[in-house]
């Protein structure tokens, strides 16, 4: 109890936890630990033949933090920004520090533009996005559905509705408003 | 080649992409034979991550073979069999001078906050994953390892994040003999949190979830003590009760970002995007603890803020220890730990299954059927 000095008696001791259990104490001593201590200086160790990096090759612009001093020697090419969201995106960057919420809410805010420029521009290609196979619930049926959630005290259950929401939601409304403005033409046009 | 592709929150599928190329002197392209999705993956695909791109391609755990080199490449020759780690690093700027390889410097140009991660969006630095048949993997000579003949290739992969994850995590919560230890989510790397915790010699392992198929594994393949969170008015309270009430020596936080049991918080996080992350498993660390105690925290949040119990973890006098692993720095105790039969990595894995069906995967995992635990990607260059 913590209302006395003693620390509680445990159940099992060393010898019957190391007879149990295997392994049990092989990195008792804090030497054996490969993170301990946390910092250990040897610029030796890790391979590398440099003392700064070769400079990989900046081909187009390349967004960076502002709290970075220049660009970083190598940097990831995937996705370069594109559309209205990479409007966003290298504002975010150019404007904000990672220190601000706005930079990072900028950023979501882009996610969202560009997985709705990118629906949208899937739409005039051969393999327009497919709501059903993108999602994966096609692996329902064979994946016990049923058994996997009900019975279960499972917590997420509680939320499971919002995710069809979220997923759907934005497709029937996006629905919505073609079909408004559908009608607003034709009506338009009626006139 | 074919690559799994982001298409916006809940959504990828499988695209013909280009082969990389190289792209520096000291770039490897490698032909991937074996991929994993990770928990951390679920947080991109429900578009948590800010700057998570239509068009990336996920995956940091990834092992295969060398297809091609850079011309300043020394260690690795077209052909070699090797396992990446999932941080990308340079092995030359202050922070990998140290030791400290998920936090280098020269390799995220997005953020100085966080280092360099294979397919983890572009707030890591906007490198394509491990989820499709080629990867292109910068600093060939320092991440990458040659896999060891002995060893097991799902054990290789595992190797490249969970198991030095969780590894690491024990680490952090500075056990000492017989300290009781808490390991808050039963996941891939709450398993090898908990299973290390007995290497560090915790007196006691507790495992916590809400999953029954995970606890049953913790129970089995951890020799941990579990409970289920979703049937107890109040986990905090349970946790002071078998503890007498002192509370635990070391919790470790191994959920993260979308964490159940407080429906608020889950919701404005992983539904609205409104934290960086939901942080019920910390703020049950920090309340479950003894005073004085040590917090390792594993899970991964977003760059955002997170409504975290600070004024409880300062009035207890906690140390908050955390992290990305450093992968490679764990490996060569970690496979004398394999090798000596102490651990078995790829008894957490549940599902096998081809890239091309990699968007079920995703769902199967993200919707916890099936009884997963961890899903395994095969790509069809293997």
């Amino acid at each position: 109890m913590p209302y006395t000095a003693d620390k509680p008696s445990r159940a099992e001791s060393s010898e019957q936890l190391r007879a149990r259990i295997p392994g049990w104490g092989a990195d008792l001593d804090p030497r054996m630990r490969p993170s301990v201590p946390k910092e250990r200086f040897d610029p030796g160790l890790n391979g590398a033949h440099w003392e700064f990096p070769d400079r990989q090759p900046e081909t187009r612009p390349r967004e960076r933090s502002i709290e970075h001093a220049f660009l970083t020697p190598v940097f990831g090419t995937s996705a370069p920004p594109k559309g209205l969201s990479g409007v966003i995106r290298r504002y975010a960057y150019r404007r904000f520090s990672e220190g601000r919420a706005a930079h990072w809410l900028l950023l979501l805010g882009a996610d969202r533009v560009d997985a709705v420029e990118s629906h949208l521009a899937s739409f005039v290609t051969l393999r327009p996005d497919n709501p059903i196979t993108e999602t994966g619930v096609v692996a329902e049926p064979s994946h016990h559905p049923v058994a996997s959630r009900v019975g279960q005290k499972r917590a997420d259950l509680a939320h499971l509705p919002l995710d069809p929401v979220l997923v759907v939601g934005p497709w029937l409304l996006a629905g919505g408003l073609v079909l408004a403005g559908v009608r607003a033409v034709v009506r338009a046009v009626r006139r | 080649m074919r690559a799994m592709v982001y298409r916006g929150p809940y959504k990828i599928r499988v695209e013909e992409k280009d082969i990389p190329r190289i792209e520096h002197p000291n770039d490897a392209i490698v032909r991937v034979t074996l991929g994993a999705i990770c928990g951390s993956d679920l947080h991109l695909y429900h578009g948590m991550m800010p700057d998570t791109r239509v068009g990336t391609t996920f995956g940091h755990e990834f092992i295969g073979v060398v297809d091609q080199v850079g011309p300043s490449v020394r260690n690795l020759v077209p052909g070699d069999r090797v396992m990446v780690p999932f941080n990308i690093y340079c092995g030359s700027c202050y922070f990998c001078a140290r030791g400290l390889f998920s936090n280098c410097h020269n390799v995220n140009a997005n953020a100085t906050a966080v280092g360099a991660i294979y397919g983890y969006s572009h707030t890591s630095g906007g490198y394509d994953g491990g989820q499709s048949e080629y990867v292109r993997v910068p600093f060939a000579d320092i991440g990458p390892t040659i896999i060891p003949d002995w060893m097991d290739d799902e054990d290789a992969v595992l190797l490249t994040d969970a198991v030095a994850t969780g590894y690491f995590g024990a680490q952090l919560g500075d056990i000492v003999e017989g300290d009781t230890v808490v390991v808050l989510g039963a996941g891939p790397v709450g398993l090898f949190a908990a299973k290390s915790s007995w290497l560090m010699g915790a007196g006691r392992v507790i495992v916590i979830d809400h999953l029954e198929y995970r606890l049953e594994k913790a129970r089995s393949f951890a020799h941990a003590e579990t409970y289920n969170f979703a049937e107890y008015d109040d986990i905090v309270v349970q946790l002071k009760k078998i503890t007498d009430h002192l509370g635990a020596d070391v919790a470790i936080d191994a959920v993260g970002a979308e964490a159940d049991g407080n429906l608020l918080q889950h919701v404005t996080s992983a539904k609205l995007k409104l934290q960086g992350g939901s942080p019920v498993a910390l703020n049950w660390a920090i309340d479950s603890v003894r005073k004085g105690g040590t917090i390792s925290v594993l899970g991964a949040y977003g760059p955002m803020f997170s409504a975290v119990k600070f004024g409880d973890a300062m009035n207890k006098g906690l140390t908050l220890r955390m992290n990305q692993a450093p992968v490679k720095r764990q490996w060569p105790r970690l496979f004398e730990h394999i090798q000596n039969g102490y651990l078995k990595p790829n008894d957490v894995v549940t599902h096998r299954i081809p890239l091309e069906h990699i968007a079920e995967g995703y769902h199967i995992f993200s919707a916890k059927l099936d009884g997963c635990i961890k899903p395994l990607i095969l790509t069809a260059a293997a």
